[in-house]
């Protein structure tokens, strides 16, 4: 074996060490010390599964999960409804020159924080914010209507922010589309609409699935806009683990509360990389 | 002669001796940011503490009377400051502000100092605010009550009837249903809803819970919100909400000069007392710096500047506080006597009592 022979075969791991050392760090091992920890009791004692069968036996720990897979389920799917015609209108009708521009303006929604952008929506939705008053004042209702601190609130500022994340994601996969698809498509006699359906549709579908996918990961982990917007009318998972931390500092079921959070995440990412037939190179 | 003050440049580039003088040059550079980082903290006095002691205007005076720096880390609820205290060093930290109820849970886990009672204006002090079951601990001081205030109702005084204000049936009755929000911590509502129902809050047991539940189901029945701090406010502020079940003077004070129509009111049924206390890390590196801090706090100055800092308002201990008459009239400073003669303690739960409330708060959050 020579010095070459060696040096060859280093040099990958050394590449690949400092990501590996980071995913290690700031991944594996708080992970495992969180599942240690969900497995140990709260006043000190041994190893428990007591943290996991609360959230099974607790119906209100329970209905959080459904709250927060409802509203995931909802902020996605009209995400997806409505970042799809727009980011199709970006990558077709658009010309180019202008795409930059409006891809910039898109992208501008992300530069001002969670907290105010929550906070913004918490007033544009108040019963004297601006809807309100445009609904009274132009006599359509004469109460005002509960906009804020309902689930509604809490979907209208989720879809605000992902709406164009997701357009992005679509955006990028219509544009790397061929034009060659839609000419064989047309040459073959389909129309506008079966060729969307049937061509491109299908094609941008992993876009389409990684912006859910990341959306679907951020919905449900998010603390602050159900906080802020939903007035805490009800609970969802990430409020639920707040919860166990504020005044009892209850860090083993929070952590199992976590855990059970990142395994629904693990299942959903199962089940799109199954759908998108992924496989391992 | 010349010398060649150059590097000489490797003839052969062998990434892992790259590599490794990348490493050892991180770990030079990481032992010297940690080395200035301990210089510094020595010299400093490092204060874990609530908002309400960010303030420049509280912080600015001692620190150039004394040519310290406090560096604060703020934190909210009991659980995530025990949290932050046990993920760091010993002596990490000099001072701590934590709800007076709590502090045996820390001496119960060796963490504070006995603090000496000649260096303190405790003669000074509300009597009831003094809260020595809790800050006294087996005959040792090992907190000070700073500031204090009142779980009760906040409202609106011109879009609700102040009279209503004075009885907690109104908040469970039709005429302000959805005009209320709830604040968001169960200890202290829990509290007022035992006190609706007749109950003393130093009294409460896991068979008092399902009346107590019950109320905190009608209260959540006309509730628009529940929230915390900021929520809170921001609902009143708005006009979201008239009324604040569990708010007080530190939601209304606040905002006292913007709109003068908030005020607080403590029902008949009572009010809970909320209070919280500094105390001192026994592994303090910096233990008289500390006692001075605690001092200026409880000092007349200290205390005006603390019971109007711009996080929140709230009446200090200190009877002799800097106030200005204006402040003091905001805070209703004249009338703490009659106040304090109708408020009742803070619930102090054992630990099993204090999951089981904790549930009953879940629950009544999940209710539609």
């Amino acid at each position: 074996m020579n010095a070459t022979g060696n040096t060859g075969r280093a040099l990958p791991w050394a590449l690949v060490t400092p990501a590996l050392g980071w995913t290690l760090l700031f991944f594996v091992l708080p992970f495992l010390a969180m599942a240690f920890s969900s497995l140990t009791a709260h006043d000190g004692g041994g190893f428990t599964l007591s943290n996991y069968s609360q959230f099974f036996n607790n119906p209100a720990y329970w209905q959080a999960m459904v709250n927060s897979l409802q509203v995931t389920a909802i902020v996605t799917v009209v995400s997806v409804l409505l970042a799809y015609p727009f980011a199709w209108i970006l990558a077709e009708q658009v010309p180019e020159r202008w795409q930059r521009l409006a891809l910039m303006l898109a992208v501008l929604p992300f530069w001002t924080s969670y907290v105010v952008r929550s906070y913004s929506w918490l007033l544009v939705l108040a019963q004297n914010g601006v809807i309100n008053r445009a609904l009274t004042g132009s006599g359509l209702f004469s109460e005002p209507l509960q906009l804020a601190n309902t689930r509604l609130a809490t979907i209208t500022g989720f879809v605000h922010f992902f709406v164009m994340l997701l357009t992005l994601t679509i955006f990028a996969n219509l544009k790397q589309l061929s034009p060659s698809y839609r000419k064989a498509a047309a040459d073959l006699g389909a129309g506008p609409v079966r060729t969307f359906l049937h061509v491109v549709l299908p094609l941008t579908l992993p876009g389409i699935m990684v912006g859910a996918f990341l959306t679907f990961v951020l919905c449900i982990g998010d603390y602050i806009t159900p906080q802020i917007l939903g007035g805490n009318n009800e609970l969802l998972m990430p409020q639920l683990v707040m919860m166990q931390m504020g005044r009892r500092g209850d860090f083993p079921l929070a952590s199992a509360l976590s855990i059970i959070l990142m395994a629904v995440v693990t299942v959903a990412y199962l089940a799109c990389a199954r759908w998108l037939k992924i496989e391992r190179a | 002669m010349r010398i060649n003050l150059k590097t000489p440049i490797p003839t052969t580039k062998d990434p892992l001796s790259i590599l490794k003088c990348h490493l050892h040059a991180a770990c030079a550079a990481t032992a010297l940011l940690l080395a200035t980082g301990n210089l510094a903290q020595a010299a400093d006095l490092n204060a874990l503490i609530w908002c309400d002691h960010a303030d420049p205007a509280l912080l600015q005076p001692f620190e150039e009377a004394n040519g310290v720096k406090v560096n604060v880390k703020e934190f909210e609820g009991t659980g995530a400051g025990m949290a932050i205290v046990e993920q760091s060093q010993p002596g990490d930290w000099d001072v701590m502000v934590i709800d007076s109820i709590d502090i045996p849970r820390g001496v119960e886990k060796g963490l504070f100092e006995p603090l000496p009672d000649d260096k303190l204006p405790l003669a000074d002090l509300f009597p009831q605010v003094k809260m020595d079951s809790s800050t006294v601990v087996d005959g040792k001081r090992y907190g000070i009550t700073e500031k204090f205030g009142y779980n009760t109702i906040g409202y609106n005084k011109t879009k609700v009837d102040p009279a209503d204000m004075q009885s907690m049936a109104a908040l469970t009755g039709d005429k302000y249903k959805g005009k209320i929000a709830i604040y968001d911590y169960y200890l202290p509502v829990i509290g007022m809803a035992a006190l609706a129902i007749g109950k003393k809050t130093a009294e409460l047991t896991e068979a008092d819970l399902p009346a107590i539940k019950e109320e905190l189901l009608k209260m959540k029945a006309n509730a628009k919100l529940v929230g915390e701090v900021t929520a809170s406010q921001t609902a009143l502020a708005t006009g979201e909400v008239d009324i604040l079940v569990g708010g007080g003077e530190w939601v209304t004070a606040g905002l006292a000069k913007e709109n003068p129509a908030l005020d607080f009111s403590i029902p008949k049924e009572g009010a809970v007392l909320w209070s919280q206390s500094l105390a001192m890390f026994k592994d303090s590196k910096n233990k008289d710096m500390a006692l001075k801090f605690i001092r200026y706090i409880m000092s007349p100055e200290g205390q005006a500047r603390l019971a109007t800092s711009a996080c929140y308002w709230g009446m200090p201990a200190n009877t002799k506080a800097a106030l200005t008459d204006e402040q003091k009239k905001i805070l209703r400073f004249d009338e703490q006597p009659d106040f304090l003669a109708r408020a009742q303690p803070y619930p102090t739960p054992n630990a099993d009592l204090d999951k089981r409330m904790q549930d009953v708060w879940t629950e009544m959050l999940q209710a539609q």
